[in-house]
């Protein structure tokens, strides 16, 4: 354990082996490229390593699940050290469940350290998405790896519904029993993929043993993949950085990878493992022996998704009496059918959002440099209305736990919720763009004034002025330099003619562009020398 | 955005915006000059040797703390296991176990992190980029490449060959999507017939959910809710929990004045007591509470919410239909039994249910 540097001895073990690799695979030309890659530091850019790092942590805690879990509904007679349960009839699943709870030692640790990994593993990619969006980095040439991280959301949530399901308690059952319904409600093919997926009817003998090898095979596969390509992607591109002096969007300001940047990834990776393992020991999660074995007939109050399935089952609450109809001979369940529609109103906007926002703006260059959420305004309240309207949802799994903690009734909750699915998203891009011109106005009004200092000094023929502080070049560079754009003005093409797109675009631009704080330039900056 | 010439070194690539689009972006013609970066300022570990010193001894102090928490966490297996006579010796093992590895790995990280932080240099760099796409030789020759294969290949004159591979290919996949045609057995009875029957029948005994015993009409009182499954359910080798998804029924008994019974349905009830699938209609939780008082069944998973007085129509709640409801009578010792099966498909909606049924 020393500090000091040694070089590695030409002759020593290290240098042989690095010698002997290097003669079979070319690893230098590795090392040459990326031991000394720079990259920039701020926080907000290890919300990805937290995916990355509790994603490692739900593998290996999974992999330890593995050893002990059964994953077949055979119907077996619990006996393990759980007295409450003993000699109840279960399947095999929920049984080595109970084994891995009560008589593997450590066992109930990793089922814990997974579950609460697996959940903070989709928590972290959400807020490096909403990261990733209010800067901008998802401009070009980041557009493909924004949609690669929007399908490692998804395959996120896909993992967390299939791993919940695989105990086959009664809340992971009945959390089933609402995907099997939902199914069904799928207009022509819905029954049909309902029994194909369940091998039947519900619950039948199959469906633990299918979401099991999607769960611990061809899910994994696939987000392996895609996380390669995204991390690929990004040391392609290069990190983005923050504005400031001396960053340029044609250079890259930061720490080496090694030894800097390394070290700290490192260091946070052992982190964010012992933090998952400190909550793993501590909290309880998921405690199925409470639950008891799925059975079809009870329920208990107050069933709560886990927190990412909870946007979607919310949807589901929110959906007025009676919304179904029979036309020319089929069930139409608009219950089921308008809340996929309101979820997908969602997500594929999100998915294609740096192609629209490049359809707006027309900029093809490449961007590098992120912008500061409140420079650019319209895209910051398209980003918290978004937001507003997923939070309306997911409250809304949680109606009957609100109705229950807060003394009001049901309904009303219920109501209030519909009225602020549709209005609080309205409300939200409203204030947020408001705020945000706020913000760059006061941003100008320092870069052009400086910064109040406090001291009133009164003047030999008597008037009073507050004295302010000018900015030092550094700040106000970093508070001037942003990318601004202007409403697009449609001109006839070549023929003479305005196409309905370019209409369009064009309105869809000024609705973006029209309200917006221009960077101050050195003449006003020199004007209000003059005044102050 | 701004083109300056930090350091003189950086090749910038601002030359490539004059023929990149930039859309309606407007390029500040009168800004500021980027001040280059600001002068490094020196941590105390660099300036003052026995603050680093200091550091270092805390960081050594980390990496030795989390052996020691390793070699206890193996000691708490041994020393903290699970007593099968003792179930909360469990939580014992998982908490020591659990607080032995977090602090065994938590201390290796601070104490990377803080080597890196404190003892590292941390002198910014600066790199810089250049355009993602490849160079214009490069790019030239990959298009040469292409151009060199399709000419000798024939890719592209050769249409029909093309073509009839491409075709070839695309249909190979289809067997691939057939072979799960046998996710849910080709043999078996159609799905849709299976979601219209349940165990009910003419005769079949009501018993209580999970024991099985029948119920006389006279254990019923008013006000009371029975939680109910056919006899014979709980014996069943195979299939069980998927009759018992479809079969599971309610049974009530209200004040006959307050039942508002359609002409047709009045034989369903017996003096008072209704009998209703417990499935509900939206996507087919149990709909398991029942509020005495206001005779509303609630499902508790999504909240819609039934009025049993009134055929169990839908009063709130997403629920798109009310829940079918099972005719019932008394047998000769008075014993409660279904007088058919439902007469409408039981649970939530699927495309192929018709409204022509006799309700």
């Amino acid at each position: 354990m020393t500090t000091t540097s040694s070089p590695v001895r030409e002759t020593g073990l290290i240098a042989k082996t690095a010698d002997y690799l290097d003669q079979r695979t070319s690893m230098s030309g590795l090392v040459k490229e990326l031991g000394r890659k720079i990259f920039p530091d701020h926080w907000s850019f290890m919300l990805g390593e937290v995916a990355l790092y509790s994603f490692v942590a739900v593998l290996l805690s999974g992999t330890f699940l593995t050893f002990f879990f059964d994953p077949t509904m055979t119907h077996t007679t619990y006996e393990g050290s759980y007295i409450p349960l003993k000699g109840v009839g279960m399947s095999a699943a929920m049984a080595s469940t109970l084994d891995i709870s009560f008589d593997v030692r450590g066992g109930l640790l990793m089922r814990q350290v997974h579950h609460w990994a697996a959940l903070l593993f989709v928590a972290s990619i959400g807020v490096h998405m909403l990261r990733v969006f209010f800067t901008g980095a998802f401009r070009k040439p980041r557009e493909l790896n924004w949609v690669i991280g929007f399908v490692l959301f998804i395959l996120a949530m896909a993992e967390g519904f299939t791993g919940y399901s695989l105990p086959d308690d009664l809340l992971s059952g009945n959390g089933l029993r609402i995907i099997d319904g939902m199914v069904k409600g799928i207009p022509l093919i819905g029954t049909w993929i309902s029994f194909l997926l369940f091998g039947g009817e519900f619950p039948g003998l199959d469906i633990v043993g299918r979401l099991y090898s999607l769960h611990i095979m061809i899910l994994p596969a696939i987000l392996i993949l895609f996380l390669a390509l995204h991390l690929l992607l990004m040391i392609i591109n290069k990190h983005t950085q923050w504005p400031g002096p001396g960053r340029t969007n044609e250079n890259v300001v930061g720490n080496p990878v090694l030894p800097v940047f390394g070290g700290k990834a490192i260091g946070f990776f052992f982190m964010v493992f012992g933090f998952i393992f400190l909550i793993a020991s501590l909290f309880q999660i998921n405690p199925v022996w409470n639950y008891g074995p799925y059975d079809p007939s009870p329920v208990s109050a107050g069933t709560q998704p886990d927190w990412y399935i909870g946007f979607a089952d919310g949807m589901l609450r929110l959906i007025p009496p009676g919304w179904e109809t029979y036309w020319f001979g089929f069930t139409w369940s608009w219950a089921i059918l308008v809340p996929i529609a309101l979820i997908m109103l969602l997500l594929i906007p999100v998915a294609v959002w740096p192609f629209i926002e490049n359809w707006i703006t027309g900029d093809k260059r490449e961007h590098h440099l992120v912008d500061r959420p409140r420079n650019a305004p319209t895209r910051t309240a398209i980003g918290a209305a978004g937001t507003m309207y997923y939070g309306v949802m997911w409250a809304a799994a949680s109606s009957d736990l609100i109705a229950t903690h807060f003394h009001v009734a049901l309904e009303h909750v219920i109501h209030v919720l519909q009225f602020l699915l549709i209005v609080s998203p309205f409300v939200a891009f409203f204030v947020t763009k408001r705020i945000c011109l706020g913000l760059q106005k006061k941003d100008r009004s320092i870069a052009l004034h400086g910064i109040e200092s406090g001291r009133v000094v009164r003047l030999p023929h008597g008037e009073f002025v507050e004295v302010h502080v000018p900015l030092a070049d550094e700040e106000r560079w970093s508070i001037t330099s942003y990318n601004d754009y202007g409403p697009l003005v449609v001109r006839p093409d070549a023929n003479g003619k305005i196409s309905t797109v370019q209409r369009v675009r064009a309105a869809v631009s000024r609705w973006f562009f029209e309200d917006r704080i221009e960077p101050i330039t050195k003449t006003e900056l020199e004007r209000a020398k003059h005044h102050d | 955005m701004a083109e300056d010439e930090h350091g003189g070194e950086l090749r910038t690539a601002t030359s490539s915006e004059r023929t990149v689009s930039r859309g309606t972006a407007l390029l500040p013609t009168d800004g500021f000059q980027n001040p280059g970066l600001p002068e490094h300022r020196p941590r105390v570990t660099d300036t003052d040797p026995r603050a680093a010193k200091r550091v270092e001894r805390f960081i050594i102090f980390l990496f030795w703390l989390s052996f020691a928490a390793t070699v206890f966490t193996v000691a708490a297996y041994f020393i903290w296991p699970i007593d099968r006579e003792d179930i909360t010796s469990v939580r014992a093992n998982n908490m020591f176990l659990g607080l032995g590895i977090a602090l065994s790995m938590m201390t290796i990280g601070i104490g990377a992190v803080m080597w890196s932080k404190y003892l590292m240099k941390d002198h910014e760099m600066v790199e810089s980029r250049h355009k993602t796409e490849g160079s214009p030789a490069t790019r030239a020759r990959a298009v040469e490449v292409f151009q060199q294969a399709n000419e000798e290949s024939g890719f592209g004159r050769r249409t029909l060959l093309r073509n009839s591979l491409i075709g070839a290919v695309l249909a190979l996949p289809i067997p691939g999507i057939v072979l799960f045609r046998d996710l849910y057995n080709g043999n078996n009875p159609a799905p849709v017939d299976l979601l219209h029957e349940t165990m009910w029948d003419e005769g079949v005994r009501l018993v209580r959910d999970p024991i099985g015993t029948p119920i006389k009409a006279s254990d019923v009182t008013i006000g009371s809710v029975f939680h109910v499954i056919p006899d014979g359910l709980i014996d069943l080798e195979h299939h069980m929990l998927e009759e018992k998804a479809k079969a599971v029924v309610l049974l009530m008994r209200l004040p006959e004045e307050r039942l508002k019974e359609e002409e047709h349905r009045k034989s369903w009830s017996y003096n008072g007591i209704v009998a209703y699938s417990k499935v509900c209609t939206h996507v087919g939780c149990p709909v398991a509470l029942y509020e005495q008082q206001t005779h509303h069944l609630l499902c508790p998973c999504h909240q819609s919410q039934f009025d049993v007085t009134e055929h169990c129509k839908v009063i709130f709640g997403p629920a798109g239909r009310p829940l079918p409801q099972l005719p019932i009578t008394v047998d000769g010792e008075g014993y409660l039994v279904a007088q058919s099966d439902f007469l409408e498909p039981v649970g939530p909606s699927f495309w192929e249910r018709k409204h022509d049924y006799n309700v």
